[in-house]
């Protein structure tokens, strides 16, 4: 046997040993929680099998999550249910006795349809369904884009670039106004093409890019905060629940 | 003199190409190490936060409120502070709240928070009178869409099975327009964006909004006129949580979970700023050693 392979038992050893030790003193979820969070944490130091053990599990539990959720949670309230709601009466009493929803048929279709991309052969017939949901969403939100993203947002941008307040004028207030007003037009010039970026216009696009990069660089002190608190989170888990050191 | 020299040159680069685990090991320390001490910050409450607690605090008892689960336990360190302090203020102002989930994991976080917030410190709110977990369904966007129009059509049962038409306070909802807020806690897609886009502005619904640090940069253009106001991560729970403290005094004792983040929050930004800063001044003298030995090799 050599060393890389008796370390190897030995690191198996000493996690079992902290596992049932760890079970007995603070009970099984909180464990396995510590546990996994550990085994994730371990890629910080390089790749190796607990990690990988513990992001199969992640993935495979998240996706028999969602499934059972969707099935259990709109599946069979919202198209058994309705179908068919005798069919239901077992697991969902309250809607035993629902009038039948005959139209609920045309999405059960479409889903069958759908299903049928795991057909080799009638893999085709899934386009149908495909081609109703990219249809179907491609028109909703187009409408609500262009009212809520596109005219809503000039609107939001159209205000006051001298402002008062109850006791008289807002410095504040205005210099926020001219600010977003005035990064606004700099970063559409930035963004034009048609125009060769030179003179007062090429000013304006170089205070674009200069407001461009302020925007990413806040986007990116907010990732950093995010994942911090992440990372702050699993600590208080690990060293309040599972070690019990944070009150 | 040319030994001292290869040696500092060598210390330069050793240190620019310093392995990240050391980098890790001092971020854990910055964030562990205020967290075993409890050490905590001092939050001043931004207007954005603060035109979001002054529209939930003037809301009439009685007032409907809609809270939308739209997150999963990976956000859930950011975003639960923010749930537990709004649903602490509505329970304050006798809101009923309805509680729904547009994203599959928010299903089990909803129960989460009425077991550890709304049973034990509002022991007088009634299931189905006061508060109603309404579950987790399928269809992002297209969900909401519906349940603007007609919220039964989604929503037959609540998330125990049981009818919802059993419930008196689930009498007089017929569309979203019959609630007088709606918040949605989340970031992601769905999240507050589709609850603005599909609910807000086509119902005239006020929504306010609690999201993850990622995704508040792209939410902040929606406020003040299709938002009320926007949580942007910790530091907007945080804030919040400051804001109920100044509003209902009893909660100043109480251990706020936004607040116990901010200061391993900011021992860590300093750790990052100090080795972004440390990164430069090394980048900056390998520079001009490496166009002095260019000089001189001319």
């Amino acid at each position: 046997m050599n060393a890389r392979k008796m370390a190897s038992y030995i690191v198996l050893a000493v996690i079992v040993i902290a596992f049932v030790i760890s079970v007995a003193l603070k009970g099984f979820l909180v464990t396995i929680g510590a546990f996994l969070t550990l085994f994730i944490f371990s890629f910080l130091y390089k790749d190796n099998p607990y990690y990988k053990f513990a992001e199969h599990l992640f993935v495979g539990v998240s996706a028999a999550y969602w499934m059972c959720m969707g099935f259990w949670g709109t599946m069979v309230p919202n198209l058994f249910g309705k179908l068919y709601p005798p069919v239901v009466g077992p697991v969902l009493p309250a809607l035993k006795d629902d009038p039948v929803q005959l139209h609920m048929v045309i999405p059960l279709v479409l889903g069958i349809l759908l299903l049928m991309r795991l057909s080799s052969k009638a893999g085709w017939i899934s386009r149908w369904a495909l081609a109703f949901i990219v249809g179907t969403t491609a028109g909703l939100n187009l409408v609500r884009y262009l009212r809520s993203d596109f005219i809503q947002q000039i609107n939001n941008t159209v205000f006051s670039l001298y402002v008062n307040n109850a006791s008289g004028f807002d410095l504040g207030a205005t210099l926020s106004n001219v600010i977003v007003f005035g990064g606004v037009i700099c970063g559409l010039i930035y963004f034009f093409f048609s125009k060769e970026h030179k003179g007062a216009f090429g000013a304006g696009a170089r205070t674009g890019i200069t407001v461009l990069m302020i925007t990413f660089g806040a986007s990116f002190g907010y990732t950093v905060m995010a994942r911090i608190s992440l990372l702050v989170g699993r600590m208080q888990f690990l060293f309040g629940d599972w070690l019990g050191m944070i009150r | 003199m040319s030994n001292g020299h290869t040696e500092q040159k060598s210390l330069v680069e050793r240190l620019q190409s310093i392995d990240r685990r050391i980098i890790f090991v001092f971020i854990g320390l910055a964030v562990v190490i205020p967290l075993l001490f409890g050490a905590t910050l001092k939050e001043e409450t931004t207007p954005i936060v603060q035109a979001f607690f002054d529209t939930v605090d003037e809301l009439p008892e009685g007032s409907r409120v809609l809270l939308s689960f739209d997150y999963g336990p990976t956000t859930a360190p950011e975003i639960q502070p923010m749930v537990d302090a709004i649903v602490r203020q509505c329970g304050e102002r006798k809101c009923k709240m309805y509680m729904m989930a547009v994203w599959a994991t928010g299903h089990n976080l909803t129960w989460e928070t009425i077991e550890k917030i709304l049973k034990p410190e509002f022991p007088e709110y009634e299931y189905g009178i006061d508060y109603i977990n309404l579950g987790y369904k399928a269809g992002n966007q297209g969900l909401i869409r519906v349940i603007l129009v007609d919220f039964k059509m989604m929503y037959s049962t609540d998330a125990n099975n049981t009818a919802i038409d059993d419930f008196p306070m689930m009498k007089n909802i017929r569309n979203l327009k019959n609630f007088d807020l709606i918040i949605s806690f989340g970031g992601g897609f769905p999240g507050i964006k589709e609850w603005v886009l599909y609910a807000g502005d086509p119902g005239k619904i006020p929504i306010g909004g609690g999201c993850t640090a990622v995704s508040a940069p792209l939410l902040y253009p929606y406020y003040p006129n299709q938002l009320i106001g926007i949580l942007g991560g910790a530091k907007g729970a945080a804030e919040y949580e400051n804001a109920l403290i100044q509003a209902y005094p009893k909660y100043k004792d109480r251990k706020m979970a936004g607040m116990s983040l901010m200061m391993s929050q900011a021992v860590a930004h300093v750790v990052i700023m100090f080795f972004i800063l440390f990164g430069n001044v090394l980048y900056f003298i390998q520079r001009s050693r490496d166009r002095a030995r260019a000089t001189g090799a001319e």
